[in-house]
């Protein structure tokens, strides 16, 4: 039996071992890992718990991480609790198998401490991995620190394992500035975190040899379509188990946690829609505006990208008049995912609100307040303007000549 | 908010004693940020580590600040880095060093005009002495709760003890010493 451990009431740790701790807390089977920076310090807080007596389970050590996933997958159809972590060419690597997994609707947790894709080679985070992911059939989960790191963890498996859901859940946070940055985090102690999560039930397990099952069989035209379409269906589904999940989440932690975040959105005229940290950091941003400026400025975070969160995002946005849709990943010839995404949720608004497209952050590039605030301004002169002042899409934060794409016509 | 830079070689430890002071620190009721510019950075390159300490919970995630305090805990550094990088006119430097502090600032230009802000001392020898390997961080730890007066001596021992508390008997006593003698040398 494994020890506990006494947890102080506030503890200091970054999103790494905020995601150790709480994978420690769930009492997994296995955990098949090949460690990548940033997130490797998950995983090898991992293995020294284990070495130290604090987890029964099985730590895998595999040569890839298309071996880790593909041990995962095989872990949770045999009818374990099964969770892993990963970052950029890991997770790319991994892709194949994350298909594996929703396919076969295995409730396996990846932790995903987001970094650049090469090349040129970089370790440091931006969001290429996660968006890399976006149609993997996974729900995916985004912390904006390291205590939302921990309870997104606790809250992941309690989603991913519904009866209702069976399917693999990300949890997202920030390479470095989250996974590396410690912080005051408040944990539950292990007997109340393990009863919340609960005690794991398989369904379908391969070892359950009263009733024979095979999972990853062959379909073809015949079956393939009703499976993506149910798998589709049981990612839709998952919204209202979130919201419920969360809501129990409350009554254990005091913590509260939406689907969508939004700040100060309700007499908002201007908007920024974020992922990871830069949630928070355009918060700070969004206050110093209101306070040293009047400029009536909001903040709008997905903490579920996946489902897309099409109904909260269009009810946290349609009373604004303008929207910058911040995405920390190279768009590769296209408008970033989330001013996409965004665009389509507002369009089907009486409002109509102008939305412009930000791409910052590449490769760990720092991303200031006053850089922020700036675009606050810009969709504030928006705003004003009532039309589109600039190009629709703009890259911030970039050495060199202003670099932006996308003509307005007439300001729409 | 107090925001403290440290310049470091990776290795010497400025990451843990980021993360200790910020563990001392959270035992205050205050809210604290530890974290470091490194990432695929060899043993011996410069790299820099940041605290960020609140009575609020901290949302502020650029890297950028403008330092209270900046801690030098590499002598070379204090040379070669641009240790005033972002400065205020309060920014307070404690800088490990063998010098003696005016021997110090009249080799680096750019503190000549701050030196009552200027702290030094030898927190390599110190190490040395105490810990017995050049563990600078520990030291530096003393430092700065002499220059900051952010915390009473014994109460941050105390505390410091209980982050150690993985660590054999002989390593806490020797951090604590470490710790002690940067108290009362650092001028």
């Amino acid at each position: 039996m494994a020890e506990k451990i006494d947890l102080q009431e506030i503890e200091v740790w970054d999103g790494n071992y905020a995601a150790t701790q709480a994978m420690r807390q769930a009492q997994i089977d296995v955990v098949a890992a090949y460690p990548i920076t940033p997130s490797t310090p998950i995983v090898e807080g991992y293995a020294s718990f284990m070495a130290d007596g604090y987890i029964d389970g099985e730590f895998v050590m595999v040569e890839s991480e298309h071996a880790a996933m593909s041990g995962c997958v095989a872990a949770a159809a045999a009818g374990g609790r099964v969770a892993t972590a990963t970052s950029s060419q890991g997770f790319a690597l991994m892709v194949e198998v994350l298909y594996q997994a929703s396919g076969m609707r295995l409730p396996i947790v990846l932790n995903v401490a987001n970094r650049a894709l090469a090349a040129p080679l970089n370790v440091r985070g931006d969001h290429s991995d996660m968006y890399l992911g976006r149609d993997s059939g996974w729900v995916q989960m985004d912390a904006f620190n390291s205590q939302e790191v921990y309870d997104m963890n606790l809250c992941a498996f309690r989603v991913g394992e519904h009866p209702d859901i069976r399917l693999p859940v990300m949890v997202h946070q920030d390479g470095f500035v989250t996974s590396h940055t410690a912080q005051n985090v408040c944990p539950l102690s292990d007997d109340i975190a393990y009863n919340f999560i609960g005690e794991y039930k398989p369904m379908d397990d391969l070892l359950d040899f009263s009733r024979p099952v095979t999972h990853g069989a062959q379909t073809e035209e015949d079956w393939h379509y009703e499976h993506k379409a149910r798998q589709h269906k049981a990612l839709m589904d998952a919204r209202p188990v979130i919201e419920s999940v969360f809501a129990e989440f409350e009554k254990v932690s005091g913590r509260k946690y939406k689907r969508v975040e939004s700040y100060m959105t309700e007499d908002a005229e201007v908007i920024i829609v974020a992922l990871g940290s830069t949630v928070e950091s355009a918060r700070l941003a969004a206050k110093q505006l209101r306070d040293e400026e009047g400029i009536k400025a909001g903040v709008v975070g997905p903490r579920v990208i996946r489902p897309f969160p099409f109904d909260a995002i269009r009810d946290a946005l349609e009373n604004c008049k303008a929207i910058g849709a911040m995405d920390r990943s190279c768009p590769g010839g296209a408008l970033g995912m989330l001013f996409n995404e965004v665009s389509a949720a507002v369009y089907a608004t009486a409002n109509r609100p102008l939305v412009t497209n930000y791409i910052y952050g590449l490769g760990g590039r720092d991303l200031a307040i006053v850089d922020i605030k700036a675009i606050f301004r810009e969709l504030k002169a928006n705003a004003d303007a009532g039309k589109i002042t600039t190009q629709i899409q703009q890259f911030i934060g970039l050495r060199g000549p202003k670099l932006g794409f996308f003509e307005t016509r007439g300001g729409k | 908010m107090v925001e403290i830079r440290w310049h470091s070689r990776a290795g010497q430890g400025a990451v843990t004693g980021a993360k200790g002071l910020g563990d001392v620190v959270s035992t205050t009721g205050k809210q604290v940020q530890a974290f470091a510019l490194y990432g695929s950075a060899k043993r011996g390159a410069a790299m820099q580590a940041y605290n960020r300490i609140d009575d609020e919970q901290i949302i502020n995630h650029e890297k950028f600040m403008l330092p209270d305090f900046v801690l030098v805990i590499d002598p070379a550094l204090a040379f070669t880095d641009n240790i005033t990088d972002n400065d205020k006119s309060t920014t307070k430097y404690i800088i490990t060093t063998h010098l003696r502090k005016d021997e110090l600032i009249s080799q680096i230009p750019a503190l000549q005009d701050k030196s009552e802000r200027v702290f030094a001392l030898d927190c390599m020898q110190i190490s040395l002495d105490t810990i017995g390997r050049a563990v600078p961080n520990a030291p530096m730890l003393g430092a700065f709760v002499k220059i900051s007066g952010m915390f009473e001596l014994d109460y941050f021992l105390d505390r410091m003890k209980k982050v150690l508390s993985k660590f054999p008997q002989k390593i806490i006593d020797s951090n604590m010493q470490a710790i002690t003698r940067a108290y009362n040398e650092v001028k």
